[in-house]
C-alpha cells in the first residue's frame, strides 16, 4: 500500500456542525445515461476523514437503532477520522458482513441517517457513503477480513436463496462454526444483487467480492439448484443430511396489472426486464447472446425501486423516451429520493396521477400503445396514502414500443408448494416466530422478502442475520437431543 | 459445469447430448424439462428431457440445430460442458391409465414425447404414435419410440418415408380406424399443436399439448413464457408445459415465439460468419 493515511483531529462539537455534508462525486447524467458503469463514484480518503469528523459521537447514539442491523455507527465513524480503515470495515463487521453493497443500497435517509441529531438543524452525518468507503478501500487494496470463525460445530445449515437474507445468514452460521451450503437457482449467486440492481447502482464485481468472501469463509455454494425441483425441502433433511434449513427465496414473482393487452410482445415484467439486462447482459447483445429490445420509447409501470431501475436502465439501452406511469404523485412514490433524483437527471419524463388503462397492440401482436387515465388524490387509504381517484374523461394514450410493468413482486411458490406442513398466510408469504424466524415446521426457519413480502435488502439481511441466531440456539438444543429434525415422508415436488 | 458425456447426430441437424447431471436424473420425471446455459455469455434456453438414467446419473436432450445457441451446441464434443443446467422444470405429465392414448411428435417435439410415450405405456395404456417430419431423416428416434408403442403411425410432408402428408391427417385416418381415443397428446411446433387441438375439439378427444415458449429463468420468476389458457394467464415454465390444448390460445404463443425473430437472425449471422471456415470445410468433406 505505501500511502500512510493520518487522520484529522476531533473538532470542538460546535465547530463539527459548522462542517457542510459532503457530496458524492457522481458520473454527469448525460454521460452516465450511455453507459452501465457506476454512477455515484464514492468518496476520496480525505473526504470520508471530514465528513466523519462531523459526528457528535453521541451518547446514546438515535443512529445504531435505525439501523436494522445494529452497527456500531458512531464507531466506526470514528476509526474513519481516525484513518483506521481497517478498524473501521473490522467494526462494521462486527454486525454486517456486506457493507459494500449496504452502503449503496440501504435507504439510510429512513434508517440511521433520518435520526441522526444533526438532522434537526443541518443535514446528517453521510453514514451510508463512509459505510461505503470503508468497504471499497478493502476492496480497492485487495484486502480480504474474513471474521473470527467458531470451532466446527459438526451441524450442517442448507440455506435456500443466495440473496441478501441467504448471505448473511450463511455469513452468521459461518462463524458459529456451523457448516454451510447455499443453493441457488440461477446460474449465479447473489440473487436480487445480481439479476434485479443493475451495475450502476450495484457493480456486480461488488457481489463476487462479497460472496467470494463467504466462500473464504468456507460456505459452499450450489448454484443451479432449485429447492422444490432438484430437491425438496425434506430431501435436505433426509438424503442430503442437512440438520436445520433457512428459507430465503424472496420475492420472485412478478405481479402484472390484470389490464387488457398485457400479453402483447413487448410488456415485460420488471424481472424479465433486469434478468435480461442484469444476469445475461443483454446490453452487449450480440456480443452475449441474450437480447433485450426497448424500441424508441418506453414506458415503466410504477414507481418503486424496481421502477427506477427499469427506467434508468431503458435509458442506458438507448431509448429517446422513457416515460414513468404512476398514479399517485411524486411525494406518495416508494422510491428513494436519491433514486428519483438521478432518475430526473437523467431525463425521464415522469407522469404522475396517471394510471394505465389498456395496453394496445397491433394485430402482429406486438405492444403500440397504452391508454392512461388521469388521477387525483383523495382520502388516504389503509397505507395511509391519499388514494388516487380517476378523473371522469381525461383517458389519453401514449405510443410505445415497450412497457415495463414494476408495480411489486410476490412470493415464488416453487419452494413452499413442494414444502408440506408449512405455514403460508394468505399472501403466500411463510409464517415465521418475530424473534427466531422459525417457521411451522421443526428446523425450517425463514427470513427477508419470503417472510415480509418485497421490502430491502438491508431487511433481507437483517431477517437473515437474526434467523441464524434462531438455527444457532434449535442445533444446540439438538445437540442436546432436545429437539428432533423432521420425519416427513418425501413429497412429490 | 455439467460435463457431456456423449454426444451424436442422430439425424441431420439433431443432436442428442448425454449430459451429466446426477440430481436431475434423480428427479426427472416424463413432460419435464431443463434450462441449459452452454457457455458464460450465452443465452439460457428450455429443453425438455428426452430420457433420464438415475443410475448413471445422466439425462439425455436432443437439440435441433435452429439459432445461434443451438448452432454452438453442435458444434461441442464429448467431454466438454455445459456451464448451467436446471431442473428437472414443469409440472410432470400426469400419467394414469387412460385406456387408449395418441402420441403426436413432430420434429423436435418427439424427443420429448419419448419419457411421456413410455410412461403412459408403463402405466398400462394403449400408446398409439404418430410421428411426422418434412422429410424421412428428420422423423426422428423411430426405433425408440417403437419400443414404448402399440402402434405407430409414420408421416412426412415429402412422402418420403410413411404417409405423405401431416400428422392431422393421420390422426385423423387413426380415429377413422381404431375410434376414438381416450387422451391425445400433441408436442411438436405450434402450428401443428393448434392443428391436432382443432381437429380433436369438435371430437371431443382430450389433449393435451406441451408448449415450448420463450423462457429465461424457467423458475415463474422472468414471465417471458406466459401464454393464454381459457382467457387466463398462465406461466409454461410453472404451471405448464402441458394445457389442455382446447383452451390453449395458439396464436398468441405463435406471436410470442416470434419476439425475437430479427436479433434470432442477428446473432445467427453472426455466428455463420465467425464460423464460415468450419462450415465450408463441413461441405467439402461432404
Amino acid at each position: 500500500m505505501g500511502d500512510e493515511i493520518r487522520g484529522v483531529p476531533e473538532l470542538p462539537k460546535a465547530a463539527r456542525m459548522k462542517v457542510p455534508r459532503h457530496p458524492m462525486a457522481t458520473q454527469e447524467p448525460l454521460e452516465r445515461i450511455k453507459n452501465f458503469a457506476e454512477v455515484a463514484l464514492g468518496y476520496s480518503p480525505e473526504f470520508a476523514m471530514e465528513e466523519a469528523q462531523r459526528c457528535l459521537q453521541c451518547a446514546n447514539p438515535p443512529c445504531v437503532k435505525g439501523c436494522p442491523v445494529g452497527i456500531d455507527i458512531p464507531a466506526f465513524v470514528q476509526l474513519i477520522r481516525e484513518g483506521d480503515f481497517a478498524g473501521s470495515l473490522a467494526k462494521i463487521k462486527e454486525t454486517n458482513t456486506l457493507p459494500a453493497i449496504c452502503g449503496r443500497v440501504c435507504p439510510q435517509e429512513e434508517q440511521c441517517e433520518v435520526v441522526c441529531v444533526l438532522t434537526k438543524k443541518y443535514k446528517p452525518v453521510a453514514i451510508g457513503r463512509l459505510e461505503r468507503f470503508v468497504a471499497d478501500w478493502e476492496l480497492s487494496h485487495g484486502l480480504t477480513s474474513t471474521p473470527q470463525l467458531a470451532a466446527r460445530t459438526g451441524h450442517r445449515v442448507a440455506v435456500v436463496g443466495s440473496g441478501p437474507a441467504g448471505l448473511a445468514c450463511a455469513a452468521e452460521l459461518a462463524r458459529f462454526g456451523h457448516k454451510v451450503t447455499i443453493f441457488e437457482a440461477l446460474h449465479k449467486p447473489g440473487g436480487v444483487l445480481v439479476y434485479g440492481i443493475p451495475q450502476f447502482r450495484l457493480p456486480k464485481e461488488i457481489v463476487t467480492f462479497e460472496i467470494d468472501n463467504l466462500s473464504r469463509m468456507g460456505v459452499e455454494m450450489r448454484t443451479d439448484f432449485v429447492i422444490g425441483k432438484t430437491a425438496t425441502v425434506h430431501e435436505l433433511f433426509a438424503e442430503y443430511g442437512y440438520d436445520a434449513v433457512f428459507l430465503g427465496t424472496g420475492a420472485g414473482l412478478p405481479y402484472f396489472l390484470g389490464i387488457p393487452g398485457e400479453n402483447y410482445i413487448g410488456v415485460l415484467s420488471a424481472n424479465e426486464f433486469l434478468t435480461r439486462v442484469n444476469l445475461m447482459k443483454a446490453y452487449d447483445f450480440p456480443r452475449t447472446d441474450t437480447p433485450v429490445r426497448t424500441g424508441r420509447r418506453v414506458a415503466v409501470v410504477g414507481s418503486g425501486n424496481v421502477a427506477m431501475d427499469c427506467l434508468r436502465t431503458a435509458k442506458r439501452l438507448g431509448a429517446d423516451e422513457v416515460i414513468c406511469v404512476y398514479r399517485r404523485t411524486r411525494n406518495e412514490s416508494p422510491a428513494r429520493r436519491e433514486e428519483l433524483e438521478h432518475a430526473e437527471e437523467e431525463a425521464i419524463d415522469f407522469r404522475w396521477l396517471s394510471a394505465p388503462l389498456a395496453i394496445l397492440g397491433n394485430n402482429e401482436g406486438f405492444v403500440t400503445g397504452v391508454r392512461i387515465q388521469r388521477m387525483e388524490l383523495g382520502e388516504p387509504d389503509a397505507s395511509g396514502r391519499r388514494r388516487p381517484v380517476p378523473i371522469e374523461g381525461s383517458e389519453y394514450e401514449i405510443a410505445i414500443d415497450t412497457i415495463v410493468i414494476a408495480i411489486g413482486q410476490g412470493p415464488n411458490p416453487l419452494a413452499t408448494r413442494s414444502t408440506p406442513g408449512l405455514e403460508l398466510n394468505r399472501h403466500g408469504n411463510i409464517v415465521a416466530d418475530k424473534e427466531t424466524m422459525a417457521t411451522s415446521i421443526p428446523g425450517v426457519f425463514a427470513g427477508g422478502d419470503i417472510v415480509t413480502g418485497a421490502a430491502t435488502v438491508i431487511l433481507a439481511m437483517g431477517a437473515g442475520k437474526q434467523a441464524a441466531l434462531g438455527i444457532h440456539a434449535w442445533l444446540d438444543r439438538l445437540a442436546k437431543g432436545e429437539v428432533a429434525k423432521p420425519t416427513l415422508a418425501a413429497t412429490t415436488a | 459445469m455439467f460435463r457431456v458425456i456423449s454426444k451424436e447426430e442422430i439425424a441431420p441437424k439433431f443432436h442428442r447430448f448425454v449430459v451429466e447431471a446426477p440430481e436431475i436424473a434423480r428427479k426427472h420425471k416424463p413432460g419435464q424439462f431443463v434450462m441449459v446455459l452452454p457457455t458464460e455469455t450465452g443465452e439460457r434456453i428450455p429443453l425438455t428431457i428426452a430420457a433420464s438414467d438415475p443410475a448413471a446419473g445422466t439425462i439425455t436432450l436432443v437439440v435441433q440445430e435452429v439459432g445461434k445457441t443451438t448452432m454452438g451446441m453442435a458444434l461441442m464434443a464429448a467431454g466438454e460442458g455445459f456451464v448451467s443446467v436446471v431442473g428437472p422444470l414443469g409440472t410432470p405429465t400426469h400419467i394414469e391409465k387412460f385406456g387408449t392414448v395418441v402420441c403426436v411428435g413432430g420434429g423436435a417435439g418427439i424427443a420429448p414425447m419419448l419419457p411421456i410415450a413410455g410412461g403412459l405405456r408403463r402405466a398400462g395404456n394403449r400408446v398409439l404414435s404418430i410421428l411426422g417430419g418434412r422429410t424421412q431423416e428428420l422423423v426422428i428416434l423411430r426405433a425408440e419410440m417403437e419400443a414404448v408403442s402399440d402402434e405407430i403411425v409414420y408421416t412426412t410432408d415429402d412422402g418420403s418415408f410413411g404417409r405423405k402428408g401431416l400428422v392431422t391427417h393421420a390422426l385423423a385416418a387413426l380415429v377413422e380406424s381404431h375410434g376414438k381415443p381416450d387422451l391425445v397428446v400433441a408436442i411438436g411446433p405450434a402450428i401443428m399443436m393448434k392443428a391436432v387441438a382443432e381437429m380433436t375439439r369438435p371430437l371431443a378427444i382430450p389433449t393435451l399439448a406441451s408448449l415450448n415458449s420463450i423462457m429465461v429463468d424457467g423458475t415463474g420468476m422472468c414471465g417471458a413464457c406466459r401464454i393464454a389458457v381459457d382467457g387466463q394467464t398462465k406461466f409454461v415454465c410453472v404451471d405448464g408445459p402441458e394445457f389442455d390444448a382446447h383452451k390453449v390460445d395458439f396464436d398468441l404463443l405463435i406471436k410470442r415465439l416470434r419476439m425475437y425473430l430479427p436479433e434470432e437472425q442477428v446473432a445467427r449471422e453472426k455466428f455463420l460468419a465467425n464460423h464460415e471456415c468450419r462450415a465450408m470445410a463441413g461441405v467439402a468433406r461432404g
